[in-house]
C-alpha cells in the first residue's frame, strides 16, 4: 500500500501545482501597481496635430472632468483594431477621449485620424523619443489611462480597450469617478 | 488562396490527428494491423498537413500579407528575408504552428523509420503523439489562430522587435523546439509502454535515440539562446536566471537525467518506473516551460491579459497531458515488474545519484521559477527570485554532481570498488590538485580566490577523469602500441560520445568559472580621441559616424584598441534606432581569443558632448560556448553508435 501511495505521489503534487496555476491564471504578474497611480498628470505641453484645430495637450487640460488619456500612434496596428471602439465611446459620450500620438510623425498621426476617424476631444503630439508618454509610464501603443477630475491617474490599462474589458473594468471605475 | 490552403490544411489536422489516436489506441488494443496501418497512414498524412499549413504561413510572411493579424503585427515589408522568414515562429501563434509541425515530423519519422518497432508499440506511439498534437492544434484554432484576416489591412506591419532580429535568434527557437518536442518521444514511448505494461531494455533501447537527439537540439538551443544574450543585449551577461532562460533549462536538466536512466534499464533492467516517470517529467517540462512563457502565467505578455480564454485552455492542456499521464503512472507504474540489483557503490548507484542531483536541481529550478507566482497567489505580493538564490543552491548540487562524473564512468556495473578507481586514478588527482593550487596563485591567492581556483580543480578533475577512462579502456601506458590501436577501435561510438559531452561540460565549466570571477567592466563616458583602459589594452574612440541601414539608421563607433601602445584590433560597435517599431538596440563588438573576450559597446550621445560606452573583459567566456559545442557533438557521435541506429534490431552484430 505504501508503495502505492508512492506512485501517487507525483500526480498529487502536479495536482497542487495545478490549483496555483490556476490561481495564477486570475493574476496579472505585470500589474505591479504603478507608482504614478494617484498622482498627479507629469507636466506636459504638447503641440496640436497639424489642421485638426485644438491647441494641444496640457496639464491644465485634465482639471475639472474625468477623462480617459489614450496613448496611439499611426505605426501602431493595434491601434486600428481598438479604433471603431474608441468612435463607440465617442458617440456614447460617457467621458471626453484626449489622446497622445506617439512616437509618431504629426502629419502621418492627422492622415491617419483622417482615414480612421476621430475619436478624440484633444490631441497632443508627442513625437520621438516621446518622453511625455514615458513620464506617464507608458510601455507600448496602445494604452488607456483614467484620469480624475482633479488631474490624478488613477488607473492604467495596457493593450486595447475592447467591449469586455470597458464594461468589466473601464466604465465602472470611470462611473464611480464621476459621482 | 494559398493562405486559406493553409488553414484548411490546419483545421484538417486536427481531425486527422485525432483519427490518428483513435485509430491507433483501438487498433493496438484489438490487435488490428489494417487499423494500425491506417494509425500510421494518418501520422504521414498529418506531418504533410502541417508542413502546407506552415509553409503557408511563412509563404504570406515572405510576401508581406499584411491581410493577416498575425503578419501585420509581426512583420514589415522593409525587414530582411532572414528576418521575415524568422518572424514566423517569432510570435505565439506562428511559434505553436512550427512546435505542431515539428511535433508531426516525429511522428511521421516514427512510421518511417520505425520499421522494426513491435507494430503494438509502434501504433500506442503513434496515437499518443496523435493526441498530443491534436490538443495543440485545436488549441491552435480555437484561441491562437495565425490565418486570421483583418478587415482593413494595414499599408505596413508592425515590424518584429529589433532585439529579435539577429541570425543567432533566428535559429534560436527551431532547435529549441526540436528538443522540447523531440522529448514528447520520450513521453509518448513512456505512456505506451504504461500501457502495455511492459519495459524492458528493447524499450530503453528505441527511447534512447529520441532522448538523445531531443537532448542535442536542446543543448544547441540553449548555447545559441545564451550567445545571443551575450552579444546582442550588451551587458555582458550571458545567462540571467529568468523565467524564459527557466523554462528551457529544467526540461534539459531532467532530459539529461533520463539519458542516464535510460542507460541503466537498458544494460541492467532497473530503475524502470523511474524512466517512466522521468520520461513524463521532462515532456511535461517542456510543455510547462513552453506555457509558462507563452501564457503569461508568470512573464506576462500584451495578448495573455486580453485573453483569459487561451490561459485557461492551456492549463486545460497541462492537466489533460502532464495530469493524465501521472495519473496513468500512478495505477500502471507498480505493476511494472522491478528488475536486476545493485550495491550503492556501483554504475547504477552512479547513475542514480546523477539522476537524483540532476532531478533536484530541475527541481530548484522549478521552485525558483514558480516562487513569484506562489507568493502572489497567496496575497504576498510581488516578489522577483534572482541570480543570488540560484547560485547559492544550485552550485552545491553541482559540485557533488561533477565531481562524480568522472569517477562514474570507470565504476563497474553491480557493484565496484571505488578506493580502487581512485587509486588506480592518483594521477588525475594529483593534476587536479595542482590545477587548483597554480590557479588559486596564479589569481593572487587570497582567501576569496579559493572558489575559483575549485572550479578550476574540478573542471579539471572532469576533464582528465573523462580522458582517463578512454586510456584505461584502451589499455594506454600499459599494453603495446598496436594494442592500444585495436582496443580504441574497439571502443564504441557512444563510448566516445560521453567522453566528449563529458569533457564539453569540462570546457564549459573552465569558461563559466572564468568568466564569473574574474570579469572586468568599465563605463565612462568618452569623447572622440580619448582612451580609456581595459584590463591589458587601453581602448582609443576614434571615431563616430551615422551609418544607413535596411529598416534602421546606426551610430557607429571605430574603437582601436593598443596593446603597448601599438593597434592590436579595431572594433566598431553600433547603437541602432529602428523604424518599425521604433526602438534602440545595441550591436556589440567584439573581439575573441581563446583567453577571453575584449567586449565593446557604445552608447547614447551623452549631454555635454562625448558619449557612453562600456567595456567588458569576459575571460575565457570562449570556452563555454566550445564547451557547450563540444557537449552536443557528443551526443551526436554517441547517435551514429550501432546500438542505437535507430529500429536497428538486436543481434545484428558484425565486426
Amino acid at each position: 500500500m505504501k508503495r502505492r501511495l508512492a506512485y501517487l505521489l507525483p500526480v498529487l503534487v502536479f495536482l497542487g501545482l495545478l490549483g496555483f496555476f490556476f490561481r495564477g491564471l486570475f493574476l496579472d504578474p505585470k500589474a505591479i501597481p504603478s507608482v504614478l497611480i494617484d498622482r498627479p498628470v507629469p507636466q506636459m505641453d504638447l503641440a496640436a496635430l497639424p489642421g485638426r484645430g485644438d491647441t494641444g495637450l496640457k496639464s491644465e487640460h485634465f482639471k475639472g472632468q474625468v477623462s480617459l488619456v489614450n496613448i496611439f500612434g499611426s505605426w501602431c496596428v493595434s491601434c486600428v483594431a481598438e479604433h471603431p471602439m474608441l468612435m463607440r465611446l465617442k458617440a456614447e459620450g460617457v467621458v471626453p477621449i484626449h489622446g497622445i500620438d506617439w512616437r509618431d510623425d504629426p502629419v502621418q498621426g492627422m492622415l491617419w485620424l483622417q482615414k480612421n476617424g476621430d475619436p478624440y476631444t484633444r490631441v497632443g503630439t508627442d513625437p520621438p523619443p516621446g518622453r511625455t508618454a514615458v513620464d506617464f509610464g507608458v510601455t507600448g501603443a496602445p494604452e488607456s489611462f483614467i484620469v480624475d477630475a482633479e488631474g490624478r491617474i488613477r488607473y492604467k490599462h495596457v493593450g486595447i480597450i475592447d467591449e469586455r474589458n470597458w464594461r468589466q473594468t473601464l466604465l465602472p471605475i470611470i462611473k464611480e469617478l464621476q459621482k | 488562396m494559398i493562405t486559406e490552403s493553409g488553414h484548411f490544411a490546419l483545421a484538417l489536422a486536427l481531425f486527422v490527428a485525432l483519427a490518428q489516436s483513435g485509430l491507433g489506441l483501438y487498433g493496438a488494443r484489438r490487435g488490428d494491423d489494417a487499423l494500425m496501418r491506417c494509425a500510421s497512414g494518418a501520422a504521414v498524412a498529418l506531418m504533410l498537413l502541417t508542413l502546407v499549413s506552415f509553409g503557408a504561413l511563412t509563404y504570406a510572411y515572405v510576401v508581406s500579407d499584411f491581410s493577416l493579424v498575425n503578419v501585420a503585427t509581426n512583420s514589415h515589408s522593409a525587414k530582411p528575408m532572414l528576418y521575415k522568414i524568422s518572424g514566423v515562429w517569432g510570435n505565439h501563434e506562428g511559434s505553436l504552428l512550427l512546435w505542431v509541425t515539428i511535433l508531426a515530423l516525429f511522428a511521421g519519422a516514427v512510421v518511417l523509420f520505425g520499421r522494426h518497432l513491435p507494430p503494438l508499440l509502434k501504433a500506442r506511439v503513434i496515437a499518443v503523439q496523435g493526441l498530443v498534437a491534436g490538443a495543440f492544434l485545436a488549441f491552435i484554432l480555437f484561441t491562437s489562430n495565425p490565418f486570421m484576416r483583418l478587415a482593413r489591412p494595414p499599408l505596413d506591419g508592425n515590424g518584429l522587435n529589433p532585439l529579435l532580429q539577429d541570425p543567432g535568434l533566428a535559429f534560436h527557437p527551431p532547435f529549441l523546439y526540436l528538443g522540447y518536442v523531440g522529448f514528447s518521444m520520450a513521453f509518448s514511448f513512456a505512456i505506451a509502454a504504461l500501457i502495455e505494461g511492459r519495459v524492458d531494455a528493447a524499450w530503453a533501447r528505441w527511447v534512447r535515440p529520441w532522448t538523445l537527439a531531443a537532448w542535442v537540439f536542446l543543448t544547441l538551443g540553449i548555447a545559441l539562446g545564451s550567445w545571443w544574450a551575450y552579444y546582442e543585449l550588451g551587458w555582458g551577461g550571458w545567462w540571467y536566471w529568468d523565467p524564459v532562460e527557466n523554462a528551457s533549462f529544467m526540461p534539459w536538466l531532467a532530459g539529461t537525467a533520463l539519458l542516464h536512466s535510460a542507460l541503466v534499464v537498458e544494460k541492467r533492467d532497473a530503475l524502470k518506473s523511474w524512466t517512466i516517470l522521468l520520461a513524463i517529467l521532462t515532456f511535461s517540462l517542456s510543455l510547462l516551460g513552453t506555457f509558462l512563457v507563452r501564457s503569461g502565467v508568470i512573464t506576462s505578455v500584451h495578448s495573455f491579459a486580453s485573453d483569459p480564454g487561451r490561459g485557461m485552455f492551456i492549463l486545460a492542456m497541462l492537466t489533460a497531458v502532464a495530469g493524465g499521464s501521472l495519473t496513468l503512472y500512478a495505477f500502471r507504474a507498480p505493476a511494472l515488474k522491478a528488475g536486476g540489483l545493485f550495491a550503492p557503490l556501483s554504475r547504477e548507484g552512479g547513475l542514480l545519484l546523477n539522476n537524483l542531483l540532476l532531478s533536484t536541481a530541475a527541481g530548484t529550478v522549478l521552485l525558483g521559477t514558480l516562487y513569484p507566482l506562489f507568493v502572489d497567489a497567496l496575497g504576498g505580493g510581488k516578489v522577483s527570485v534572482g541570480a543570488p538564490f540560484y547560485n547559492a543552491v544550485f552550485v552545491p548540487i553541482m559540485i557533488p554532481l561533477v565531481a562524480a562524473m568522472a569517477v562514474g564512468p570507470l565504476m563497474t556495473w553491480k557493484r565496484t570498488d571505488l578506493l580502487g578507481i581512485l587509486s588506480r586514478m592518483k594521477f588525475v588527482v594529483a593534476a587536479t590538485l595542482l590545477t587548483g593550487i597554480a590557479v588559486w596563485v596564479l589569481a593572487g591567492g587570497r582567501l576569496g580566490d579559493l572558489a575559483s581556483a575549485g572550479g578550476m580543480a574540478l573542471a579539471a578533475w572532469l576533464f582528465l577523469g573523462s580522458l582517463w577512462e578512454i586510456g584505461e579502456r584502451s589499455m594506454l601506458f600499459r599494453a603495446s602500441g598496436p594494442e592500444v590501436v585495436a582496443r580504441l577501435k574497439q571502443i564504441p561510438l557512444a563510448a566516445w560520445g560521453m567522453t566528449l559531452s563529458h569533457a564539453g561540460l569540462a570546457i564549459m565549466i573552465v569558461g563559466i568559472v572564468g568568466s564569473s570571477a574574474w570579469m572586468e567592466e568599465r563605463i565612462q563616458n568618452m569623447k572622440v580621441g580619448e582612451t580609456a583602459k581595459l584590463h591589458d589594452v587601453e581602448i582609443r574612440l576614434d571615431s563616430v559616424s551615422e551609418v544607413p541601414g535596411p529598416n534602421y539608421a546606426a551610430l557607429s563607433g571605430t574603437f582601436v584598441l593598443l596593446k603597448d601602445g601599438k593597434e592590436y584590433q579595431r572594433l566598431s560597435p553600433e547603437r541602432r534606432q529602428y523604424r518599425q517599431p521604433p526602438r534602440p538596440t545595441s550591436e556589440t563588438a567584439i573581439h575573441s581569443t581563446l583567453l577571453g573576450d575584449y567586449y565593446t559597446v557604445i552608447g547614447e550621445e551623452a549631454p555635454g558632448g562625448g558619449y557612453v560606452t562600456r567595456f567588458y573583459w569576459q575571460p575565457l567566456i570562449a570556452w563555454m560556448w566550445a564547451g557547450a559545442l563540444i557537449m552536443s557533438l557528443g551526443g551526436l557521435v554517441s547517435l551514429f553508435d550501432r546500438r542505437h541506429r535507430i529500429g536497428a534490431p538486436q543481434g545484428s552484430r558484425k565486426s
